[in-house]
């Protein structure tokens, strides 16, 4: 009986040290990262671009990537008619982007995103061996086939994630995520 | 039982008259005059499998590939493999028939558990890699939990419930809380979302809101009471629970504290133009589905049937489920076979005589913060759209599946 009169001071002592182990580790399980390898496997290039590596490429420099990396093969000679997803809208002229069908080059809100996914996912079974000059090049390609920037930009670290993509902010925010909320008030009435 | 005791003293009294030059086996026919028969013996075969246990070779149920896209496709890729519900016996889905997805279509990744590592970086005073046995160390979590694809919706041409709802399966996963990792880091003030990376060829990422982190994600080791399969993200994969399955990010290596949405080629591919639909991704809604009987099914006659199925939701547990028999116009409460978890399937059943006319079959669940499913005509009004057979629901589709039933006793797809 005396051991239950114990616990609750016992719980409410340890309640109060928990703002204190908050600042730091709990259990002290796990290695510390050097800051190289941590760059090293850090391949996520955000909407500002501040993870990008140092490079350049332009489209004319990409076209020549984009069939001698075997990209045309399953893409298509000119990003489209391949077994792979479509690069290049069949619909480019309407002024619905939406419209023109979900394709990388044209409907990604920035530019980054297309850098990013060229570095880690192409191409297929040699994931990760394009050089950043090579993914320059094919991003400026593919966002020149799209009519986004013209043949000759040369995009590089400083100014590829200002390329104004055609879709701009024309998107809908990612909803404000709560615990135990229902996800739309009031759905379906 | 007083009045067979004679008739056992009796064989036994038989047994050893004539045990004088006849084996026991020879004496059996004259004996079966007065004992029943025994049913005849089940020849035995050699045990096969001692180290690790397969299925009965007559129970045949299989995966199989999900929509339109074949599996593997022409590059030998795997995209999206369909759980065979309707064969499915309780709330637990069989490791090896656990639905599997991958982001773009992917290999399978041959992970050496020795080798492989997570790191945690980004917005974080400590970044630190965990390895297999560092989680192993820390507190665990055993938690039921439904993974459901966001591409699992029925089309009119879907004929069993694997085709119209296979794309979901529920199993018993055991990790480390994330929000443990997130602390032994330390959050800083600006870590609004994290993304989550796999180490797939492709290294499928998406970013999700630090506030789910914190709140139930889980980082699992453990399936079924074994190691986390393969195809399901060994060593190990991050349980979002109640959210898309892509976003149960399998194989993971990397979580990077960020900023903001960081709109990886997963995260572009959820952009919606509307800001209701998009409200209705991320977090699945309430959903039921009878599994039993269902379509390609036949019942042999009218009669008695415990119609059973499953109800899940993305929004805690569920709270109350109901079936129709009669097409919708009356609803009966169904039983829970157990107590529903949070974000888990639940199971459950009804009574039900069949007269032997043609009738559709349905169920519909609420969950433990009102959310109720919706029938297809109930979101086509709420959009505003006509309902006819070419309306799409808009957002993930957790609309009521009624199966029609013929006076055969044939089952179909009631969207058909």
């Amino acid at each position: 009986m005396a051991s239950r009169r114990v616990l609750p001071v016992a719980f409410s002592l340890l309640m109060m040290s928990v703002p204190v182990l908050a600042q730091g580790p709990t259990y002290g399980i796990g290695r510390t990262p050097t800051a190289e390898e941590i760059r090293a496997r850090d391949i996520s290039i955000g909407p500002t671009g501040e993870e990008l590596p140092p490079g350049k490429g332009s489209a004319k420099e990409g076209a020549l990537t984009y069939r001698s990396k075997g990209c045309a093969g399953c893409h298509g000679a000119n990003g489209t008619g391949g077994a792979a997803p479509i690069l290049k809208s069949k619909d480019p002229t309407n002024p619905d982007v939406w419209a023109r069908g979900r394709i990388l080059p044209l409907r990604a809100p920035f530019a980054t995103t297309v850098w990013d996914y060229i570095n880690r996912g192409m191409p297929l079974n040699r994931e990760g061996t394009l050089t950043p000059d090579e993914v320059y090049g094919l991003t400026a390609y593919l966002l020149f086939i799209n009519g986004v920037i013209p043949e000759d930009q040369v995009l590089d670290q400083q100014n590829l994630a200002a390329v104004k993509m055609p879709l701009g902010d024309n998107y809908a925010p990612l909803p404000d995520w709560k615990p135990r909320r229902p996800r739309l008030k009031g759905y379906p009435y | 039982m007083r009045e067979k005791r004679p008739a056992r003293r009796e064989f036994l009294r038989n047994g050893a008259a004539l045990a004088g030059g006849l084996t026991l086996s020879a004496a059996a026919p004259a004996l079966g005059q007065q004992a029943p028969a025994q049913p005849p013996m089940i020849k035995g075969e050699r045990e096969g499998e001692i180290g690790y246990g397969t299925r009965s070779k007559y129970t045949t149920s299989v995966r199989i590939p999900h929509g339109g896209r074949p599996t593997p496709d022409n590059f030998g890729l795997t995209f999206h493999v369909a759980s065979p519900l309707q064969d499915q016996v309780g709330v637990i889905t069989p490791s090896s028939l656990h639905y599997y997805a991958t982001t773009r279509g992917s290999f399978l990744p041959d992970i050496d558990p020795a080798k492989h590592t997570l790191m945690i970086h980004g917005l974080v005073d400590r970044p630190l890699t965990f390895t297999v046995d560092d989680l192993k160390r820390l507190p665990s979590v055993t938690r039921l939990h439904f993974i459901e694809c966001a591409g699992n919706r029925a089309s009119r041409r879907a004929k069993t419930v694997q085709e119209t709802h296979g794309m979901t399966s529920n199993a018993e996963w055991t990790g480390v809380l994330l929000s443990t990792l997130l602390k032994e880091c330390g959050l800083k003030g600006n870590a609004k979302w994290f993304v989550a990376e796999g180490s797939e060829e492709v290294k499928g990422a998406s970013s999700m809101p630090v506030a789910k982190a914190m709140d139930d994600c889980f980082v699992a080791y453990g399936m079924n009471g074994e190691a986390v399969r393969p195809q399901n993200g060994f060593p190990m994969r991050l349980m979002v629970p109640g959210f898309e399955g892509i976003l149960h990010t399998k194989w993971v290596q990397r979580i990077k504290l960020v900023d903001r949405y960081y709109m990886n080629y997963n995260d572009f591919g959820h952009l919606d133009q509307d800001k209701k639909e998009a409200a209705l991704s991320y977090q699945i809604g309430p959903k039921s589905v009878i599994t039993y009987p269902s379509g390609a099914q036949r019942l042999p006659g009218k009669g008695f049937y415990e119609i059973r199925g499953l109800a899940w939701s993305g929004g805690g547990a569920i709270k109350q489920v109901e079936v129709s028999t009669d097409g919708g116009k009356k609803w009966n409460k169904a039983q829970f076979q157990g107590t529903p978890q949070r974000m888990a399937h639940c199971l459950f059943t009804y009574g039900w005589q069949w007269d032997g006319n043609e009738t559709e079959i349905m169920s519909r669940c609420v969950d433990e913060i009102g959310q109720a499913q919706p029938t297809r005509e109930q979101i086509a009004k709420y959009w505003n759209k006509t309902f006819d057979q070419t309306f799409s629901v808009p957002g993930l589709d957790n609309s009521v599946q009624p199966w029609k039933i013929a006076k055969d006793g044939s089952v179909t797809n009631g969207f058909a």
